[in-house]
């Protein structure tokens, strides 16, 4: 018995090693700038893809493959997204943290795999002088087997740790590091260049992705964006259990999660629903408890700089720019936007864009869930798209099972979602900021690994059918008619959130997004707030899904609801303008018509635009920390202004120092 | 003084806030030992001591933003442990802070109408799904009376970005009196004022008493603000309780002095 768990144990050895290096690049990263940088996993991506090219298609030699990938491409990636990103991004509230990184996590690997090309990447050769991971085998009497590329990964684990143990100890360059993650302006007024400190930690744990990513490839049969997705969930989980700042724990809690996970999987019956369930969702659990059991303090890190005071106070939220001026034109536009749409919808769009622009409208209700948490509530949830699905199953199973009319199953389903996100919310909203943020990722991975396969929640594998909703005597199969229906659906949820921002839910938001300690004072119950704008969040994206399901003819989770869509969507949404209705529908609009509108374009392959617009997407999001607004609003605050200068010198709409002077005289 | 060992309650009645015994620690620091502390309705109470005596962690602790590890709050007669500083501020305990807390991104009137809001617990989701969640005009008098009584009434549309500091300090107290407290808890409403704002504002102060009855305890360095205002005083220094009195006996008191007036000179 013992000889079987330590071989589970060291059969769960590698995996836990690469858990713990991304750890440790993420935990370095986040001391010594601040960001919690979700992008790695997309960095560790890229450094395997260049390797298993060079390596594998080009056939280079093994070190000069490495250097490639590990030791040039990594870094300089790294001090890339430093230099023109990350750098810009201190003293921005964690909510333009959150966005940037998770916009390079979704554009990154998609511009990879426009790179790759379509055919598959079986195989990835390991850091080892052979091509194929099995053509080397450490064996024991038989047992305890490892092959080249994990006895390679547990080396450069205990290596990088040593190295990094001893020179952040005993250099130079560690002292500067340590005293940079201390209190970066104090190190500066000591006369270190915290800057380049920060620019060679970048670099380092850039490097350190990179080779968690040739590392990680050849641990699964197929090079796949996904595995690094898992990977980043795993990592985070390691880092929790730091603290986001200890490098010993977090390289303790990725190997402890790694040797748990093989010695779960040996233990368990094969066949059992623990072990197909349990297993891969491992890591997403730990860090749900973790992050429970064990929530962080609040100013673990940053906060404790000695002189975070001389910070500039952070930038008035983009409510304060918006005048009466630009609420009145938005409505204008609003309402003839409106208009013409459905004109265009019914007079002049064949039945192919009509399509298209139907799937929009029945995102659109969706993202206006991001509307509400996101622009109100200042929270970041990487799980609506579970939600969306939570509503669209049980739609379908309502529908199916209950035999209820398609509507009323609808309503039933956005019900069952928003009770589901209320009672996430009670435990995940202890959490705060990138933690929120990294619980929900974690809960969105969960569900689509251990929940979707079962067949009380989604019907198994062929997707439950869910018709078209029959309205008095209106049948709406008929496509014209579901666009209207769309339409509606997506104006009276659009105006329920107009609705509830301009009430006391929105202020009473409002107020705990810019002062918590005062918003105590004066009586409001955070919590409450919090539980309760998740939970109607979480019944928009719930009706949204089940909206979807009706669409599209069934509850598909492939199709329609993965977390990947998931991650894409908050990006959208939040680039378009978290706070404002309209910037759900555009997004909406886009999230469909930009595929569709680059297969138009000359000179782009076919076969690119699908990968081209994800990554537009997550590329857009970096547009995020000049317009915390959202582009829909900058560029009509940007018109009206035009707009006024024209008609003489009042003074511009969105200008409060402007304001200050004139109303001071 | 404060009697000895009654657990209901009974001999508080008189008081509007008792505390004792208070005690705070931050790893390994004490910043409060066995202080104790009591207002009784309507009165102005001033608590005073140099830098670092624990003044804003006392604060800290009776409207519920820290746990003490020891000691008995009182609010009229019932004791708060464990009573969140949101059930806290519904039962009249309203604040300011010391360094302004303002909701970024609303206007003046907004800072007060939710207070407004949060304290009528009107603000419900049903309500503002009927569309009868924006504020009353009953609501927005009281707000404007607010503002006209702080002479805030031409910056009631300004966002609170634009304020100077001595009419965010002013907005802070509005929007604590919009919680109609019984008691105001008010830390260093002075600080960052010039003489002539200080002034304006003893003005405000003494006619919220008057107008509101309401009972105030208040943290101050300004010596001329304090004795205006201040029937009695209690001095903390290190997280002890030095002295407490009537005002002028106080602040004649030689160790008072010394310990800290004489720094703060």
């Amino acid at each position: 018995m013992t000889g079987d768990l330590l071989e589970y144990a060291i059969r769960g050895l590698p995996i836990g090693c690469v858990f713990a290096l991304l750890a440790v690049g993420l935990t370095l990263t986040y001391r010594t700038s601040g960001v919690f940088n979700l992008a790695f996993a997309a960095q560790a991506y890229v450094s395997a893809a260049v390797f298993y090219v060079v390596r594998k298609e080009h056939e280079w030699p093994l070190l000069l493959a490495a250097l490639l990938a590990i030791g040039v491409v990594a870094p300089l990636l790294g001090l890339i997204l430093e230099r023109g990103l990350f750098r810009h991004l201190r003293g921005t509230p964690p909510l333009t943290r959150i966005v940037t990184s998770l916009g390079l996590l979704v554009a990154i690997p998609e511009l990879v795999k426009l790179w790759l090309g379509t055919q598959s990447q079986k195989n990835p050769p390991p850091l080892w002088p052979v091509t194929r991971t099995d053509e080397w085998l450490w064996n024991e009497g038989g047992r305890y087997v490892l092959d080249a590329g994990q006895v390679v990964t547990i080396l450069s684990t205990a290596l990088v740790v040593v190295g990094l143990t001893i020179m952040l100890r005993a250099s130079a360059i560690g002292l500067r590091m340590r005293a940079v993650v201390e209190s970066p302006r104090m190190a500066q007024l000591w006369g270190v260049d915290a800057d380049r400190v920060s620019m060679v930690a970048w670099a380092l744990s850039s490097a350190l992705a990179g080779l968690v990513g040739v590392l990680l490839a050849p641990l699964f049969a197929e090079l796949l964006p996904l595995h690094f997705f898992t990977l980043l969930v795993a990592a985070l989980a390691a880092c929790v259990v730091g603290r986001l700042v200890s490098i010993p724990l977090a390289v303790a809690g990725g190997i402890g999660l790694g040797v748990l996970q093989a010695v779960l999987a040996g233990l368990l019956p094969t066949d059992s629903v623990l072990s197909t369930g349990l297993r891969p969702a491992l890591p997403f659990v730990v860090l749900f408890l973790l992050l429970l059991l064990r929530p962080p303090r609040l100013g673990d890190r940053v906060e404790s700089d000695p002189l975070a005071g001389v910070d500039p106070p952070p930038p008035a939220p983009p409510s304060v720019g918006r005048s009466r001026g630009l609420t009145v034109a938005n409505r204008v536009v609003a309402i003839g936007a409106c208009v013409v749409g459905l004109f265009l919808g019914l007079a002049v769009l064949d039945s192919f864009w009509l399509q298209i622009v139907t799937s929009g409208l029945v995102l659109g209700v969706i993202l206006l869930s991001f509307t509400l948490l996101t622009g109100m509530g200042g929270m970041v949830s990487l799980c609506q798209a579970s939600f969306a699905a939570i509503g669209a199953f049980a739609t379908a199973q309502i529908t199916e099972n209950a035999g209820l009319p398609v509507l009323t199953s609808m309503l039933a389903g956005a019900l069952v979602a928003a009770i589901v996100g209320g009672l996430l919310a009670v435990p995940l909203l202890r959490l705060d900021g990138i933690y929120l943020a990294l619980a929900t990722l974690a809960f969105a991975l969960m569900f689509q690994n251990v929940l979707v396969p079962l067949g009380w929640v989604s019907g198994g594998s062929t997707p439950i059918d869910v018709p078209r909703p029959l309205l008095g005597g209106l049948d709406l199969a008929d496509d014209e008619l579901f666009f209207v229906f769309a339409a509606v659906c997506l104006a009276v949820v659009g105006g329920l959130v107009v609705r509830l921002r301009s009430a006391s839910t929105g202020r009473l938001l409002d107020a705990l997004r810019g002062s918590e300690a005062a918003s105590i004072a004066v009586g409001i119950s955070p919590l409450r707030q919090r539980v309760v704008a998740f939970a109607l969040a979480a019944g928009i994206a719930g009706f949204g899904g089940g909206l979807t399901a009706s669409w599209t003819g069934s509850a598909n989770y492939e199709q329609s609801f993965t977390f990947f869509a998931g991650l894409v969507w908050v990006v959208l949404v939040v680039t378009m303008g978290a706070r404002s209705v309209q910037a759900a529908v555009f997004g909406g609009m886009a999230f469909f018509l930009m595929p569709e509108l680059l297969q138009r374009l000359p000179l782009i392959p076919t076969d690119w635009t699908a990968g081209l617009s994800t990554a537009l997407f997550g590329l857009g999001a970096l547009t995020y920390v000049r317009h915390p607004e959202g582009i829909i609003q900058a560029q009509t605050t940007a018109v009206m202004r035009r707009f006024q200068r024209r008609d003489q010198g009042r003074e511009p709409a969105a200008a409060p120092l402007a304001v200050k002077e004139v109303q001071a005289a | 003084m404060t009697e000895n060992g009654s657990e209901n309650g009974s001999g508080t009645e008189a008081s509007l806030l008792t505390a004792e015994g208070v005690t705070k620690r931050f790893d390994g620091i004490t910043a409060l030992h066995d202080v104790p502390l009591e207002v009784h309705p309507g009165e102005c109470v001033g608590l005073i001591g140099p830098n670092g005596a624990g003044k804003t962690t006392l604060f800290d602790c009776l409207t519920g933003r820290l746990r003490p590890e020891a000691g008995v709050v009182r609010f009229r007669g019932d004791r708060l442990d464990g009573c969140s500083g949101t059930t806290r501020a519904r039962l009249g305990i309203a604040r300011t802070f010391q360094r302004v807390e303002l909701f970024a991104g609303m206007s003046v009137a907004d800072q007060l109408l939710v207070a407004i809001q949060a304290r009528s617990g009107r603000a419900r989701v049903w309500r503002d799904l009927l569309g009868q969640g924006r504020p009353t005009p009953a609501e927005r008098e009281q707000a404007g009376k607010i503002t006209e009584l702080l002479g805030l009434a031409a910056h009631v549309d300004r966002p609170v970005e634009t304020l100077t500091l001595g009419q965010a300090r002013l907005v802070e107290l509005g929007r604590a009196l919009a919680c109609d407290p019984v008691l105001l808890f008010l830390d260093e409403p002075s600080s960052g004022l010039d003489r002539d704002e200080t002034q304006a504002l003893a003005v405000v102060l003494e006619e919220v008493r008057e107008r509101t009855g309401t009972a105030i305890l208040l943290i101050e360095h300004d010596v001329p603000l304090v004795r205006r205002l201040a029937s009695r005083l209690y001095v903390l220094d290190a997280g002890r309780l030095v002295a407490h009195g009537e005002t002028g006996e106080v602040l004649a008191r030689p160790d008072v002095r010394a310990a800290y007036l004489g720094v703060s000179a």
